[in-house]
């Protein structure tokens, strides 16, 4: 009785299996509905990335223009093929008169970078972060090459070194 | 021979211009072998693009849709870029059969398209062995394809000429019995008369049970022989690289690849014929308006070839042993039960 109970058995998964692919080409060939493909150069000034895509390496900077940089140079370290570089300056606290290092540009590669996150997971302030831009051609390769943090931007106050 | 009206026409014309009737007969044969030739042609592209249309709809995607309106135009390029391919091959290949293999496949597809009914008029070769023609000479395929994977000198080729051995042989011998089923039911062999015996109900009515086994089984059958995917493991991409096309270049491969969709398009042709009453409209309510045959036929080989992709893009592949043991264990001895059972049958006149 098993030989008919295998061919019935069959049949029916056989069958099941169909009702699922012929239920989403039904929806997808009438109403398209739940098509994933992005038609990538048509819909380029609309076209939003997932939020853990990882196009680039960005600085947050909140709305007084303000980083959680404190240029301690972590990422610079953890970067294995040297695509982020930390140029530094002096600010004078103007209440002590004292000399203290801040950042003056973080340098980011962007034509190097693969794209790791080394550099994310090692900055112990959470400064730079996962970009969702995806478009990045340029006739120039200098251009990739650039300044994370905002011109005139500052260290956020209570930021832990 | 095609016995439309305006065909008729044409020949009266080619009477009056050439000197005898069998110059005249030899010119016709070269024009419809041409026509032919040109149609399947412009079909196996067609039915490529719908293949990858089809699967981009089955797996959430939208398939090829930028060359031309609705991307139509997408395997006419890609037939231009094999066209103007180099032929290559490997330097150890036995060349003559190298070169002959592809064109075993493609003529013997070429041939069974002469006696595919697609109207009551339209139909080259209305032969009295009509079915029993379709199962000789689709078998000469198999050779085409064994060739070309003992001929290239590549393990990988031998493996999927090797299995494909194994797995038309097998299954010709379901899709024959499934076939006699059907001849038992109808009484004859010609493609034209199976087509007439069904005109007040179709056979997959006709035979209650017994046909819709016979269905079923001729349905895996003819997928398992055109070498699709639940049983593609001729050229199982994973493992065997391209299977017995391995070495195949060009046009060489076009043929093979243009093969196995004409391949797909004449096994649906035969189960429209056999089982849903060919250029036949259902109820008859088109009788009376031309052209409406060939329509109806159309429609319904699309159907089948549509059954065909829906396989394709559900089931995963069958490991060797699991294909012979599907032929040979169970639908071989469901099919003689069945043939059996149709016999009987025909013989009390249980048919509707």
């Amino acid at each position: 009785m098993s030989y008919i109970g295998e061919i019935t058995g069959g049949i029916k998964s056989l069958l099941m299996g169909m009702s699922v692919t012929g239920k989403y080409f039904l929806i997808n060939f009438f109403t398209r509905r739940d098509v994933i493909t992005e038609q990538y150069p048509d819909n380029i000034n609309t076209l939003k990335m997932f939020d853990r895509f990882r196009g680039e390496v960005v600085m947050w900077h909140n709305e007084n223009n303000e980083h959680r940089c404190t240029g301690c140079s972590a990422c610079e370290r953890a970067c294995p093929n040297g695509t982020i570089e930390i140029l530094w300056k002096k600010v004078v606290n103007p209440e002590t008169g004292k000399g203290r290092r801040a950042i003056d540009k973080h340098i980011y590669h962007l034509g190097m970078c693969t794209m790791c996150g080394l550099c994310i997971e090692a900055c112990p302030t959470n400064a730079i972060e996962w970009g969702q831009e995806y478009h990045h051609p340029t006739y120039d390769r200098t251009k990739l090459t650039k300044v994370l943090n905002k011109p005139g931007s500052k260290l956020m106050q209570g930021t832990k070194e | 021979m095609i016995t439309l009206s305006i065909f008729s026409n044409i020949h009266q014309w080619l009477l009056g211009v050439l000197p005898d009737e069998s110059t005249v007969h030899v010119v016709e044969l070269i024009t419809i072998a041409l026509v032919y030739l040109a149609l399947f042609a412009l079909t196996g592209l067609f039915l490529v693009y719908a293949e990858r249309r089809i699967a981009g709809f089955f797996q959430l995607r939208l398939g090829p849709n930028r060359v031309g309106p609705f991307g139509l135009f997408q395997t006419l390029a890609d037939a231009l870029k094999l066209v103007s391919k180099e032929l290559t091959g490997t330097v150890k290949a036995d060349k003559f059969l190298y070169h002959l293999a592809p064109y075993f496949v493609i003529i013997s597809a070429l041939v069974t398209l002469s006696i595919i009914p697609f109207s009551q008029e339209i139909q080259v070769f209305d032969i009295d062995i009509g079915i029993f023609f379709f199962a000789a000479v689709s078998s000469l395929g198999v050779i085409g394809i064994f060739l070309a994977g003992w001929s290239s000198n590549n393990k990988y080729s031998l493996i999927g000429g090797m299995r494909t051995g194994l797995q038309m042989v097998s299954y010709e011998l379901s899709i024959g019995m499934a076939i006699v089923t059907i001849v038992l039911l109808s009484g004859t062999l010609q493609m034209s008369q199976i087509i007439e015996a069904q005109r007040h109900t179709w056979n997959i009515f006709q035979g209650h049970i017994s046909s819709l086994i016979a269905f079923m089984v001729i349905m895996i059958a003819s997928t398992a022989e055109t070498n699709r995917t639940p049983f593609d493991l001729v050229e199982a991409e994973s493992e065997l690289g391209a299977g017995f096309h391995t070495e195949y270049s060009g046009m060489n491969f076009a043929y093979f690849f243009l093969a196995e969709f004409i391949n797909m398009f004449i096994s649906a042709t035969i189960i429209v014929v056999l089982f849903f009453g060919g250029w036949l409209s259902p109820f008859g309510i088109t009788d009376g308006i031309p052209f409406m045959g060939a329509f109806w036929f159309i429609l319904k080989v699309a159907f089948i070839i549509f059954l065909f992709m829906w396989f394709r893009w559900t089931f995963p592949r069958l490991r060797i042993d699991q294909v012979l043991k599907l032929e040979w264990k169970y639908l071989l001895p469901i099919n003689i039960v069945n043939v059996v059972f149709m016999a009987f049958l025909v013989w009390m006149g249980l048919t509707l």
